[in-house]
């Protein structure tokens, strides 16, 4: 083979690697595109201010709301009413967070049992369907809302296997079958920008549970930007 | 390298001794220099004396600092003598220089002095790494233990994606996510992770060591006074791995003791849990672990 055509061969590879990457790059980007959601201040201006935020989880988040319509996720109920996937979240700093947590998933269980235990909120303890509880049976977990740098940790109970009337794709409503869970905590002073994730392996079909929505911003991980 | 004794002319073509300058320059600049740098800049070099381990690669990297400064002045200095000395002067034409030849003798010396280096090196690392493990990982099945190992404190450190937590065995399996450590102690860690592989990295205490599933990692460390150290995962684990650190703290007995009476308090409605059986959904205390459950996962 003459040399031309060997540097024109490996022009060509290196081309179509560089367009492959391209994509990937690109796909990657939009896949983990999520919008930073402000939740609203119910006392705007105060030095401690109030801020309502609820969101549920869903086995699926369905065609409406991504291309990854399998896909398990979180959706935060915007001021608007609609319910969008979008997990990163401004909230002011020295806040007091009051959470409603809507379940619509069932259980997968926790890896480590050590998260079953509520920590890192007000009074370590969550309002699961009405009733106080420091934890939950680590078997029960259908999800976790954990922000490791402010030591929150709080994991949801699935919904039964056999409960009746079961969400398909998100939106799911209230009339579908689901755990609510109540909770508070407090934004730290200084502000950040912490991470926020599930720590259960829920990510069905994907190896060990920890591909696809557990790796892709938007899904089941996030930031709560505390801006002071 | 220019060895030709005939060939010790400069551009100008005056007879000189290029080589002793260089010699001699280098011999002055790396008698200052090398006792300078072991000593103010070596220690500069972390992890620090927060440990015994801690210690020992201060002390390692100021050996090393102290063997590699007079290499970085020879080169410094020949460098240098180069630029000023042989440089072409504008007013001149290009003209080749003097011809190379090879000198047996000084390429003797670059073997033997190299050998001798490297043989040293290999022998000091190796003395190191055996005397108290160094801080390392070891594998299951440690050969190199610190003093009073047998009644070391164990710890079993477990990495998820993204996040360690901390067993206590002698502490009824109490689990944190805070890692505390009694001051002046001789520490077990038993590295072991639930998913993916991670690695446990205790930046001041000098301690590194992975974090596979299935796998008990055994590295020691001796804690000295109280003290905080920054824990970090220093394998890629995925897309979290950057946020996948916390603080740690080395406290003394009493501060430990009461830490750890306020933890079991705190944790102690899913100490069940902890300890039942894994066939009943427990994850009692265990050297490794693997990935489980996995009801949904493919």
């Amino acid at each position: 083979m003459r040399v031309g055509m060997k540097l024109v061969l490996v022009a060509a590879v290196v081309a179509a690697a560089g367009v492959m990457i391209g994509f990937y790059v690109s796909n990657l980007t939009t896949l983990a595109g999520s919008p930073a959601y402000s939740v609203p201040v119910q006392n705007a201006g105060s030095a401690h201010p109030i801020v309502d935020l609820e969101f549920q989880t869903v086995a699926a988040v369905g065609p409406k709301l991504s291309r990854n319509p399998d896909w398990v996720s979180y959706l935060v109920h915007t001021s608007s009413g609609a319910w969008k996937r979008e997990t990163v979240w401004n909230l002011p700093a020295n806040a007091t967070v009051h959470v409603t947590w809507l379940n619509f998933d069932g259980a997968s269980g926790l890896r480590n049992p050590f998260l079953a235990r509520y920590q890192g909120i007000e009074g370590d303890r969550v309002m699961v369907n009405g009733k106080p509880v420091n934890h939950i049976d680590p078997n029960d977990a259908s999800h976790t809302f954990a922000v490791p740098a402010l030591g929150i940790i709080v994991a949801a109970p699935g919904v039964a296997d056999d409960a009746k009337n079961q969400c398909g794709y998100a939106p799911c409503p209230l009339s579908n079958a689901h755990t609510t869970l109540k909770f508070t905590f407090h934004t730290p002073a200084k502000g950040g920008h912490f991470r926020w994730q599930c720590f259960v392996p829920c990510a069905a079909g994907w190896i060990n549970g920890f591909g696809g929505p557990m790796q892709t911003i938007g899904y089941m991980d996030g930031f709560l930007n505390v801006k002071a | 390298m220019a060895t030709d004794p005939h060939a010790a002319s400069g551009p100008s073509g005056e007879s000189t001794n290029d080589g002793m300058r260089v010699v001699v320059a280098w011999l002055v600049l790396s008698a200052i220099a090398t006792p300078l740098v072991a000593i103010y800049v070596g220690p500069l070099i972390p992890p620090g004396n927060a440990s015994v381990q801690g210690q020992g690669q201060v002390f390692d990297n100021q050996v090393m600092t102290a063997l590699i400064t007079p290499i970085l002045c020879l080169l410094a200095v020949f460098f240098a003598y180069g630029l000023v000395r042989f440089h072409a002067k504008r007013s001149e034409g290009m003209l080749d220089g003097p011809p190379l030849r090879n000198d047996s003798r000084v390429q003797l010396l670059w073997i033997v002095i190299t050998t001798a280096m490297v043989l040293f090196l290999a022998g000091f690392g190796t003395y190191e790494l055996l005397k108290d493990g160094s801080g390392g990982g070891q594998g299951p099945n440690p050969i190199a233990f610190p003093a009073n190992h047998q009644h070391a404190f164990q710890v079993q450190v477990i990495g998820q994606q993204w996040q360690f937590t901390y067993r206590y065995p002698s502490l009824g399996g109490l689990e944190s996510n805070q890692l505390v450590l009694p001051a002046n102690t001789t520490v077990e860690l038993h590295v072991t992770s639930l998913d993916v592989v991670h690695s446990f990295w205790a930046v001041e205490l000098g301690v590194k060591a992975d974090a596979n599933p299935g796998v008990d990692n055994v590295a020691y460390v001796q804690t000295r006074k109280p003290t905080t150290f920054h824990v970090r995962c220093a394998e890629l684990c995925g897309l979290w791995h950057g946020y996948m650190f916390n603080n740690g703290r080395v406290v003394d007995q009493t501060q430990f003791s009461s830490w750890a009476a306020q933890a079991k308090k705190l944790y102690a409605s899913i100490e069940p849990y902890m300890n039942k059986p894994e066939s009943q959904g427990g994850a009692p205390y265990s050297h490794s672990y693997l990935p489980a459950p996995q009801r949904r996962a493919g």
